[in-house]
């Protein structure tokens, strides 16, 4: 169980992400949306500790998140393993080595340094490239793929680390709509077969009405939404996206996803 | 429209008219600051220039007169060449040769050791010198102060001490051109980091990886073709600055040279720049060309 309690982020005079309670059962696949600026990435990194809260809480069962260090930090931010909307893949290496960098939150320095991985690990690698239908790419450079596959990769990667929750930061923003729908039935499988909670952040609101079991809205930082797909009424989403003076949201332009099929088929077949 | 970006409670309650005009004010007052520096760094620079002539004793009457008593001693180091006993004369020219190429040898290995040498403690020292990549700042001042101290010292000065420490011969020269060699291309090495894409290191950060790790696997396969191109440059410098260390006894060819100077062995002077100049300019060409695959491979490969 993942609970927020009252956490505040300031930048300099910026509030980005304020006094925001959540929590989060074990195996929810949850959607954040929200206008840009409105602090849903800030929120993701703050859980991984990418960045630190200034006020508040947050704690994961036991664990106060907030007052990791060291060894136990970096097992923390491989538990909560982090997609980001530009994959952040390390496009000089390949495939293969990409996904076995989900493994060096447990491994000894010296190993990963002469880029030395244990034959396990190799496996293991291999095994979620084939769930993710890359293993044919596995030896290539991770530049060389296309970025519906180098977001699969990613994911691959976050599979590797073995995560008690996944963070996806609009994880198909730079896709198009059908690798958007790949991607999304990707974390929606991992979601259900794993039993892995997933929290994303996504710009559209088809794909969080079609993937997401809860949707948090956000906007100036606060949590302004949080229910079920079918409570997102038009005078909620008017609240999360609009403003006083402009005219009413049309759901119709955030729509990236073609068709979407919340079922993984593709995934389905390959496991 | 109203505001955009309402978080920003400063704003929000201020009119358009308001905004425009704060920044139109920002705006001048960066260009104004802007300008000042730029005058400032102009005038400084001219007063350098003024400067260093001034203290240079550089003058243009000096050269022209100075010129002839140049090429007078280049031409008296100049041996003579009979056509008819090219041969012989040539080989008394060179009746050093073989002694010669040993130094020579002993000069280029002076320089691939202390590159290599002075190359591992670079990329010991790059990443805590690059500001992207560490949070403490008095681990950083400390790594760029200990670069510049290795770099600013020149590699003679350092090749004296080694000598006094370590004897006459080319170990001392060894360490000192290593330790030049750390200096400048951690220096190079530190701004090859900070010029890397910052999303692949975030992305090892978040897998759990320690800061060794995070350098060696989000930093360094993006920064290898600059850190490969920029040491071979040095490898070409420090062949060159190998040849003359021997002129304060840290081995090489210079040390012969430095003994014929000396002894006013005229064409032995002539004979040793000649063979200093054909093998420098050859591991140039070499180096050049390798450098330039580099470049062109990594070019292809990303286009
Ligand atoms: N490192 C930072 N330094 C300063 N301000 C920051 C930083 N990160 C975020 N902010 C500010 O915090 C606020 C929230 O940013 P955040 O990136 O969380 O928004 P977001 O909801 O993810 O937006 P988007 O949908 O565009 O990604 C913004 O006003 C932003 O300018
Ligand atoms: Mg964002």
């Amino acid at each position: 169980m993942l609970e927020l309690k009252k956490v505040t982020k300031t930048f300099g005079d910026t509030i980005a992400v304020s006094n925001v309670s959540l929590t989060f059962a074990p195996g929810q696949m949850v959607g954040i949306i929200g206008r840009s600026g409105a602090g849903k990435s800030t929120l993701l990194r703050l859980i991984n500790r990418l960045a630190g809260v200034s006020e508040g809480r947050i704690s994961f069962g036991d664990t106060d998140v907030g007052a990791l260090e060291g060894k136990a930090l970096r097992a923390w931010r491989a538990r909560c393993a982090m997609i980001f909307q530009q994959f952040n893949l390390v496009n000089r290496l390949d495939v293969l080595t990409n996904v076995r960098i989900g493994r060096i939150g447990t491994a000894a320095t010296l190993p990963v340094m002469l880029k030395r991985f244990p034959a396990e690990d190799r496996a293991n690698a291999a095994m979620a490239l084939d769930r993710l239908d890359l293993l044919s790419q596995a030896l290539q450079r991770a530049d060389t793929l296309s970025g519906g596959q180098q977001q699969r990769v990613a994911i691959a990667r976050a599979l590797m680390q073995k995560p008690s929750l996944i963070l996806a930061d609009e994880p198909i923003a730079s896709l198009d709509p059908r690798n958007a729908r790949l991607v999304m039935d990707a974390l929606r499988t991992i979601n259900r077969q794993d039993k892995i909670t997933v929290i994303t952040n996504l710009h559209t609101l088809d794909a969080a009405r079609a993937y997401c079991d809860r949707i948090v809205g956000m906007a100036h930082g606060h949590v302004v939404f949080d229910g079920t797909p079918s409570q997102l009424t038009s005078a909620v989403i008017q609240e999360i996206y609009g403003d006083d003076t402009e005219t009413a949201v049309d759901e119709n332009l955030t729509s990236t996803m073609a068709g979407t099929s919340p079922a993984g088929r593709q995934m389905e077949a390959a496991h | 429209m109203s505001t955009l970006t309402p978080t920003n409670g400063r704003l929000s309650s201020t009119t358009r008219e308001e905004r425009l005009l704060s920044f139109e004010g920002r705006y001048r007052q960066q260009q104004f600051t802007r300008r000042n520096w730029t005058l400032l760094y102009g005038a400084l620079f001219l007063a350098a220039l003024i400067g260093s002539i001034a203290a240079s004793g550089f003058s243009i009457p000096g050269l022209i007169k100075g010129l002839p008593m140049a090429w007078n001693y280049i031409a008296g180091t100049l041996p003579t060449l009979t056509i008819e006993n090219f041969w012989g004369d040539l080989a008394n020219w060179y009746w050093g040769l073989r002694f010669w190429t040993r130094l020579l040898v002993e000069t280029i290995l002076m320089g691939f050791v202390g590159t290599v040498l002075g190359g591992v403690l670079a990329l010991v020292l790059c990443f805590p010198a690059s500001r992207n990549l560490v949070e403490n700042t008095a681990i950083y001042f400390a790594a760029r102060r200990a670069l510049e101290f290795c770099r600013t010292v020149p590699e003679l000065v350092f090749a004296l001490i080694f000598v006094f420490a370590f004897g006459l011969g080319p170990f001392a020269g060894v360490l000192a051109i290593a330790v030049h060699t750390a200096g400048s291309l951690g220096k190079l090495f530190a701004e090859v980091n900070e010029n890397v894409d910052p999303r692949p290191i975030e992305g090892v950060r978040a897998s759990g990886g320690n800061w060794p790790m995070v350098m060696r696997l989000g930093v360094v396969p993006q920064a290898l073709p600059n850190y490969a191109s920029y040491l071979l440059l040095r490898l070409e410098i420090n062949v060159r600055g190998a040849s003359a260390l021997g002129l304060v006894g840290a081995g090489g060819i210079g040390q012969d040279l430095y003994v014929a100077i000396r002894q006013f062995e005229y064409t032995d002077i002539s004979a040793i720049m000649l063979l200093l100049i054909l093998t420098t300019s050859v591991i140039d060409i070499i180096c050049e060309t390798i450098r330039h695959r580099l470049i062109g491979h990594d070019l292809a490969a990303s286009a």
